[in-house]
């Protein structure tokens, strides 16, 4: 076919006897974003590993604009600009914006002079291109998330990159920003780019790509033309069964006051006069954009930075927290958003890891008892479905899903009164992410009250009985569960009229 | 636990190599004399694991072995009976190591510069107090502790052996060990599960304070006199065990049983040079060359491991 970039055939890929791709194909088309898509562990990252060179495929062939390509590795990968962005964009922030975008252009001359001013046109020139307005003198360092992805664009297309591969780009981005994300995807189609687009989040895929093709248990599924597939069908392909509701809340009677918020603020950490109850039962919904101070609230309750003014209560008591271990005494417990590097110790055992906040649990005098852990552990690896051969493993060996578990059975360790979850579902595939929705409700049910943060509307439409919604720090506005539209929410995050 | 092997595999092979080529090695007079010399290593490499395993370093531990010393000394001559005269220098070292561990874990100093700090000011504060003066006149009942020349090895063995199955012990089994462990592994974790990782840190600097002092009495004794400046390179020699007993420098990973290894392959090693008719000068390249080693042989699994995991 003519315009192909990118053709991938058959592609096979076995890690110590594990198929992480049996004969995946995949082609991509000049001017074309084509949606690739499946749970964690599909075969995804493999497969773009592949075609950036990181990893050499096993049998089959790769075709890289008509030339087939015998050996991959990531100078000839670049040689015929293909560039990956991740979720986390991999950029020097001590160095310039300018700097960054003209790194890959300099080569391996160790000595050759740096032209600066041709570097800083350069650089303002390819940032024009992909429409952002960032100072090129900016030290990286300092910029929004939304920004360095935007530089790291720029630095793909400054290297001439054709086939630009974007994986999770938008995980941590707001509403928002996600919009001016997909601007630039489309105006990156419209200069004739190829772009090969992985997202969780199904409403980015249907907004702007033009083709989807599904990975399962890394087989290629289907491959669809965006107008021949409808979401359900889409999810059906992707778990290989069907999912019946996404989230499938059900209603608690809701129990007294588990926590009150009464003008709660952290001037440091920008956090302004929150008042908000939760009662027992009850899922609270916190959205609001990526800086309007919904961690930072969340961090002030459970006491990493407390308070300056204002009152908690935690079940009708006044409560000072004023540090983790005082606010897990009185019942709190938290779920930080960043998992790997705050929710769980990945290189610790997932025993130690569920008793490692209630080590009092399963120990006399300091004293702890192995067989108790374990028994205890293992008691929640079968109520979570956690999925792993044994409770001793380390925790850094789980999918994403299952260690999120893992930070999650932490807490009902302590038999939480308050349970404050960070993003609960970020970066997690469907089916884990419905078992995390699953276990919240039981815990619901069972009478915890939830503070939820999230980034992701449907989630906080479906899950929340009421809505809170920040800005700047401050409560802009709560919704019920029967006003809460994505609008509503969103004019609030926004500070619009709804 | 596959480092812990290879290291003994290592002493293992030495061993073999020795009763081939000098059998004399292991004479009982000269394997006393290795264990003696490399005892207070072994009891300060102790500590030395307890803050590596927190993710911090202290190079200071030459230094506040010096200063311990002299201190014990200077008890000792003031008529103190030997366990307080140790107490003083286990007190001495807990108090430079809590000052220290104050200032990495509330002043958020970065250790190795606290701790460079404390190495430089520890000596230089020493040899301007004594003037360069060494502690002699010792009082015979400090020697050997008190006991005979010849039961002081047992009494010594004994004691350094229990202190590392009890540390060993308690990491394993006490919450506080525990703590340790997360601390080093992923210290922002630990506090959000409730670890005060500042007070952790606090405790391993003084705890490992006191174990330079209990390792500098343990030198001491077998002296009749103290050198001011005794102790210099220590902490190289320390921080060499550890890590090539298999701790990770970065925290979270490591045991004494590697610790003990590591004190007994790099003490070991030198001797043997002797015994092998090569000169005594290769010591210390040999001595890096298994540095080198074990910490290539950690990058390369750690690369293995890394590509393992994609296909997860």
């Amino acid at each position: 076919m003519a315009g192909l970039l990118l053709e991938a055939a058959h592609i096979t890929k076995t890690f110590a006897g594990v198929h992480a791709l049996r004969g995946v194909s995949f082609d991509l088309a000049a001017g074309e974003v084509h949606a690739l898509v499946g749970e964690n562990g599909a075969g995804k990252s493999t497969f773009i590993k592949i075609v950036t060179g990181a990893e050499s495929a096993d049998s089959g062939t790769l075709t890289v604009a008509g030339r087939a390509i015998h050996r991959m590795d990531p100078p000839t990968a670049r040689a015929l600009g293909v560039a990956a962005i991740y979720q986390n964009p991999a950029l020097f922030p001590g160095l310039t914006v300018a700097e960054n975008i003209a790194l890959p252009l300099d080569g391996g001359r160790a000595f050759g002079r740096v032209d600066w001013r041709a570097r800083r046109r350069n650089a303002s020139q390819i940032l024009k291109q992909v429409g952002a307005a960032i100072d090129p003198d900016r030290e990286v360092g300092r910029l929004s998330m939304p920004e360095r992805q935007l530089v790291e664009i720029a630095k793909a297309i400054g290297a001439n990159a054709r086939i630009l591969i974007m994986d999770e780009p938008t995980a941590s981005l707001t509403e928002r920003e996600i919009g001016g994300l997909l601007e630039v995807v489309r105006r990156l189609r419209a200069a004739g780019a190829g772009v090969i687009y992985i997202s969780h989040k199904l409403e980015e895929i249907f907004a702007v790509a033009d083709r989807v093709t599904v990975l399962r248990d890394g087989e290629s599924i289907a491959t669809r033309p965006r107008g021949q597939i409808e979401r359900g069908e889409l999810v059906r392909l992707m778990i290989g069964r069907e999912l019946t509701t996404m989230y499938p809340k059900r209603v608690v009677p809701l129990g007294d006051v588990a926590l009150e918020l009464r003008g709660v603020s952290n001037r440091t950490r920008g956090v302004r006069q929150i008042s908000l109850t939760v009662r027992r039962g009850e899922i609270v919904g916190v959205a609001g954009l990526v800086g309007s101070g919904r961690t930072e609230l969340a961090e002030t309750l459970f006491g990493l930075t407390p308070p300056d003014e204002g009152d908690i209560l935690v079940n009708g008591a006044a409560a000072a927290i004023a540090s983790p271990a005082h606010a897990i005494r009185l019942g709190i417990g938290y779920v930080p958003e960043d998992r790997q590097r705050h929710g769980v110790i990945p290189a610790m055992s997932i025993a130690a890891n569920t008793t490692l906040s209630n080590l009092a649990a399963v120990s006399s005098r300091g004293l702890i008892d192995r067989a108790a852990e374990r028994r205890a552990s293992t008691k929640y690896v079968e109520e979570l479905r956690i999925r792993t051969p044994s409770v001793l493993d380390a925790v850094e060996g789980l999918s994403g899903g299952n260690q999120q578990k893992v930070a999650l059975a932490r807490w009902l360790s302590i038999q939480p009164a308050v349970l404050i979850l960070d993003e609960p579902t970020q970066g997690i595939d469907i089916a884990a992410k419905a078992e995390i929705h699953e276990i919240m409700e039981r815990l619901a049910e069972a009478g915890v009250a939830i503070l939820m943060i999230s980034s992701e509307l449907p989630e906080l439409l479906a899950m929340a009985d009421r809505i809170a919604v920040m800005r700047r720090g401050a409560i802009a506005g709560i919704v019920s569960r029967s006003d809460a539209t994505p609008d509503r929410v969103m004019a609030l995050a926004l500070g619009h009229a709804a | 636990m596959r480092r812990e092997w290879s290291v003994a595999i290592a002493i293992g092979a030495l061993a073999a190599a020795l009763a081939l080529v000098a059998p004399s090695y292991f004479s009982a007079e000269n394997l006393r004399d290795i264990f003696l010399v490399n005892m207070p290593v072994l009891v300060a490499a102790i500590g030395t694991t307890l803050v590596i395993l927190t993710g911090e370093i202290d190079i200071s531990v030459g230094s506040a072995f010096a200063v311990c010393s002299v201190a014990a000394g200077v008890a000792a001559k003031a008529g103190m009976p030997t366990a307080l005269a140790g107490l003083t220098a286990c007190a001495v070292g807990a108090a430079a190591g809590a000052v220290n561990g104050a200032l990495v874990a509330y002043a958020g100093i970065p250790s190795i510069v606290v701790t460079l700090a404390a190495m430089v000011a520890l000596r230089d504060g020493l040899r301007w107090t004594t003037q360069g003066a060494w502690i002699a006149d010792l009082p015979p009942r400090f020697q050997w502790l008190g006991v005979a020349q010849s039961t002081f090895p047992v009494v010594a063995g004994l004691a350094s052996g229990l202190l590392v199955v009890a540390f060993a012990w308690a990491m394993r089994n006490l919450a506080a060990g525990r703590a340790v462990y997360a601390t080093g592994s992923n210290a922002q974790a630990a506090r959000l599960a409730s670890i005060d990782t500042a007070f952790v840190k606090l405790a391993v600097f003084t705890a490992g304070g006191a174990l330079t002092g209990l390792a500098a009495l343990l030198n001491s004794v077998r002296f009749n006199q103290i050198p001011s400046n005794t102790g210099i390179g220590l902490e190289m020699k320390v921080i060499a065990a550890v890590v090539v007993g298999g701790a990770a420098i970065t925290g979270g990973r490591g045991t004494f049983t590697g610790t003990v290894l590591g004190v007994m392959l790099l003490g070991a090693i030198g001797p043997a040079l002797t015994f092998f008719g090569v000169s005594a000068q290769w010591e210390r390249a040999l001595q890096g060359a298994i540095i080198l080693a074990a910490v290539t042989v950690d990058a390369a699994r750690a690369g293995l491991s890394r590509t393992a995991l994609v296909g997860a």
